[in-house]
């Protein structure tokens, strides 16, 4: 027993030497678990890029650079191909093989992988030579780098020592890869304990010269975002986000913390249902007033961005026009500029389309999901009100509501909230997922079913146009058409605010994907 | 006696089943477990796909014929969430609940009975009225305000104990424990306070009009006129007499504090059974949430049957009208 305190006393000792560089972080929820092909969530992918390596890395700013790939080029329409780095070791000594890209893809195609999408158009890895690597796709896929970052590679020796070679959805074995990493990546894991910590520190046999000068990084989620705030404020941690709007002026005033704010990728919106010939809350009329356009105008129109962004948002928020935001390959700044607010058009717009005295329908909306959601959705109730709709709320917890609008109710709503961040930071993963149907597996949160052959027909063409210019112009081209079609209301963008103590040093941001990447922390 | 303790284990399984049953029906409107585990942009057949792997596809009575059949070989499932056995993470977080509710425990018996009897015997003294004002908050409070309240003054303005979390822990074979280091001790204290200042209360007033009572009863007047004590009276005789309602009330009321662990610990992170129980919410967690449920009404039943084999062992009355009814 004495021995058993003597070395936790050890350890804890050991862990903090006098020039030592920790970073301890905080956020609302913990990792979802470390296998790199499930768990698609943010934060969990962001704690996955520094423990695993894709070939591809993507940068602060949302641009490329090399990762484990040092060059790639289109040598044909369907192949891409890759140099691959040389003399690059996994955490646990074995070498960086070819092989280990072909098994990772392997792993990522496999029937239980929530990564697919990454890898989708990828029809086979070939071996050129052991440092040459070609991706064959189906079809020409111009974007296929831009998927890249969050394919990681992991060693074929590792999973199959440790026989986690198949992806397991931890339903009938337990999971070792999601406890345990052997990436290449800058950091390694030493200790992972669900919902309480995971603590990594630096590879030093990375083969990159890192940008970070941290020698530990503890990860210590805090779901209560009071005792959060006040761990911050007491010193407990370094860096914490989401900070609530209500403590931003209060972290702020304390002396040695402060909050950093910058812009995020998600953007806010409502959708209406434009397929049912009968609104839901309009049954044995045979009426759908949201398939006129008028309507959908009128809407709109009658929402006062600016006072929700003053009043509800407090100032942190971004009113767009845009279902994307800047930073994503295909913003457009003429897309991001909202037709005004006019009542007074809106009300008549509504009478020219034949409800001159409104209608009545409910707006669904969730209430822990997004910032101050149930409380925009508030705001626009009375906003609704003014130009005669008959608006009834229903704001309920997260899960409810996406069963409710998405596919497991089939789309059973007539005009609801929803954010989207596109995984690919483009463009076209919003085209495809939010505003085009017909598709094979497309339109999955187009919940409100809106559809125009037009923007459809755009989408199928950007998906294989090989110039990257006129691609882009094909997907402003089709928002452009649904932003004049009313396909949807975008509201805005969050902006996400991040609490940090003063030995964090001043070059650290807050990253527009809201997670941490260590690489880009420094100390002071 | 054994026929007894037959009978109430038999109502017990039936009591846990009832549970697992009213749990799993309440979970079928909780949402979609689906939803959380894949990727937003996941297509119609990869959700399927993993709906019939996790065997969500089959109806609801087949679901829980399952969950039962399973729970009769111990088999707790596997979070769909963490992606162990269930079983595994509950012995996991055991540790840090039991011995949060022990503190907490420990504490209200040990502040609540002292001032319990301090108020009930000087009645009108000015540190009685002070005692009992402040055990007003304690009633009146709720705990996550207690909580967060603790936290600023003792984490964030003196800085003298952590605001979240168990500290360092040694691990004693399958037991995490906190007993053993400096910090783990420190971060027990905030906790343990807020989960236990309900109790302490509720027991400092329970003894309080306890010790009111029996002071007034003939033999404590018979007790005063033989010349003994103050001292022998008020603890010898008066506090025993108390004792038997404060036992009673704190056997129950421990259940209560696992219970309401749930709270204490959301506020406090603290990594223990409720905040598993919590987390499992958000994330619909079907295993992990039935788990939990079934093993908090095996704790009641087990509490229950104990106090109720206790009144067979301290009140002799009981014993004569079972022995009689039972003919």
């Amino acid at each position: 027993m004495r021995y058993v305190i003597a070395t936790a006393l050890a350890v804890a000792m050991a862990a903090a030497p006098a020039h030592a560089k920790v970073l301890r972080y905080s956020t609302n929820a913990d990792l979802l678990g470390l296998d790199p092909a499930i768990n698609n969530e943010g934060p969990t992918n962001a704690m996955k890029t520094n423990l695993y390596e894709g070939l591809i890395y993507r940068n602060f700013d949302l641009s490329l650079s090399p990762g484990l790939a040092t060059e790639w080029s289109q040598v044909s329409p369907e192949v891409w191909r890759f140099k691959l780095r040389q003399g690059v070791k996994f955490h646990d000594g074995t070498p960086l093989t070819a092989a280990d890209v072909v098994f990772s893809l392997g792993r990522y195609k496999a029937d239980q992988s929530d990564m697919k999408s990454y890898v989708a158009t990828v029809k086979e890895v070939k071996i050129v030579d052991p440092s040459t690597i070609d991706f064959v796709t189906s079809g020409p896929d111009p974007i296929l780098p831009q998927q890249l970052p969050l394919f990681y590679i992991m060693s074929k020796v590792w999973s199959e020592k440790n026989n986690t070679t198949q992806v397991v959805r931890g339903t009938s074995a337990p999971t070792f890869i999601n406890f345990n990493a052997n990436g290449t990546g800058p950091f390694k894991l030493v200790e992972r304990v669900a919902d309480n910590r995971t603590v990594v520190e630096p590879n030093k046999d990375w083969w990159g010269k890192p940008d970070h000068n941290l020698t530990r990084a503890e990860f210590r989620p805090i779901a209560n975002a009071a005792t959060r705030v006040a761990a911050l404020l007491s010193g407990e941690i370094d860096l914490m986000y989401p900070v609530p709007a209500q403590d931003v002026q209060r972290i702020n005033s304390t002396p040695g913390a402060k909050v950093l704010t910058g812009a995020e990728l998600r953007t806010i919106f409502f959708g209406f249902d434009q397929e049912r010939s009968e609104l839901l809350d309009m049954k044995g009329t045979g009426k759908n007033p949201f398939k006129d356009k008028r309507v959908r105008e009128a809407f709109y129109k009658a929402i006062d961005i600016q006072s929700i962004q003053r009043v509800v948002m407090r100032g942190s928020s971004r009113p767009t026009g845009s279902m994307v935001a800047p930073g994503i390959a295909g913003f457009s700044e003429e897309v991001d500029k909202r037709p005004a607010y006019n009542p007074d058009e809106a009300k008549k717009l509504l009478a020219d389309a034949g409800y001159p005295n409104g209608f009545p329908v409910t707006l669904d909306c969730p209430n822990d999901r997004y910032d101050n959601d149930e409380a925009i959705c508030q705001a626009v109730v009375p906003m609704l009100t003014r130009i005669g709709v008959q608006i009834k709320l229903n704001a309920q917890t997260r899960s409810k509501h996406f069963d409710k609008i998405g596919l497991k109710e089939n789309y059973n709503t007539s005009f609801y909230m929803l954010g989207w961040t596109p995984g690919t930071f483009d463009a076209h993963n919003m085209l495809v997922n939010i505003v085009t149907l017909k598709e094979k597996d497309s339109g999955i949160f187009n919940s409100g079913r809106y559809t125009n052959p037009k923007v459809e027909q755009l989408t199928k063409q950007a998906e294989t146009e090989m110039d990257l210019k006129k691609r882009n112009d094909l997907m402003v081209e089709a928002q452009k058409i649904h932003k004049d079609d009313y396909g949807h209301i975008p509201l805005h963008q969050q902006t996400l605010a991040w609490g940090v103590r003063d030995t964090v040093d001043g070059s650290v941001k807050p990253r527009p994907s809201n997670d941490v990447d260590l690489r880009q922390i420094k100390m002071k | 006696m054994f026929a007894y303790i037959v009978r109430r284990a038999l109502q017990s399984i039936l009591v846990m089943a009832a549970v697992a049953f009213v749990a799993f029906a309440l979970f079928q409107y909780m949402g979609d477990p689906i939803n959380q585990m894949v990727a937003q942009d996941a297509s119609a057949a990869e959700r399927e796909a993993l709906r019939r792997t996790l065997g969500l596809d089959r109806p609801f009575y087949v679901q829980f014929l399952v969950f039962l059949k399973n729970l009769m070989t111990g088999n707790f499932g596997f979070s769909f969430r963490i992606g162990t056995p269930v079983a595994q993470i509950i012995a996991e977080r055991l540790p840090a609940t039991l011995e949060l509710v022990l503190v907490a425990a420990l504490f209200a018996l040990f502040i609540g009975v002292p001032a319990g009897v301090y108020t009930g015997l000087h009645r009108h003294g000015a540190m009685s009225r002070f005692m009992l004002t402040v055990s007003l908050i304690g009633v009146s409070l709720p705990t996550f305000l207690i909580g967060i309240l603790l936290i600023l003054i003792f984490a964030v303005l003196l800085g003298w104990l952590p605001s979240f979390g168990r500290g360092q822990t040694v691990q004693l074979g399958f037991w995490s424990t906190g007993f053993l280091t400096a910090s783990g001790l420190k971060a027990l204290i905030l906790p343990s306070i807020t989960l236990g200042l309900f109790q302490t209360t509720l027991i400092m007033r329970l003894v309080r009009s306890e010790m009111l009572e029996v002071l007034r009863s003939d033999y404590i007047k018979f007790a005063r006129a033989r010349g003994l004590t103050n001292r022998a009276i008020n603890f010898g005789h008066a506090l025993k007499n108390t004792l038997v309602p404060v036992i009673t009330i704190a056997g129950l009321q421990i259940g209560g504090l696992i219970a309401f662990a749930i709270i204490t610990e959301t506020v406090f992170q603290w990594p223990g059974m409720g905040f598993l129980f919590i987390t499992a919410i958000q994330f619909v967690d079907v295993p992990v949430m039935s788990s939990y449920l079934v093993l908090v009404a095996l704790f009641f039943v087990l509490i229950n049957l104990v106090v109720d084999l206790l009144y067979f062992a301290v009140d002799p009355r009981l014993r004569v009208e079972r022995s009689v009814s039972a003919h």
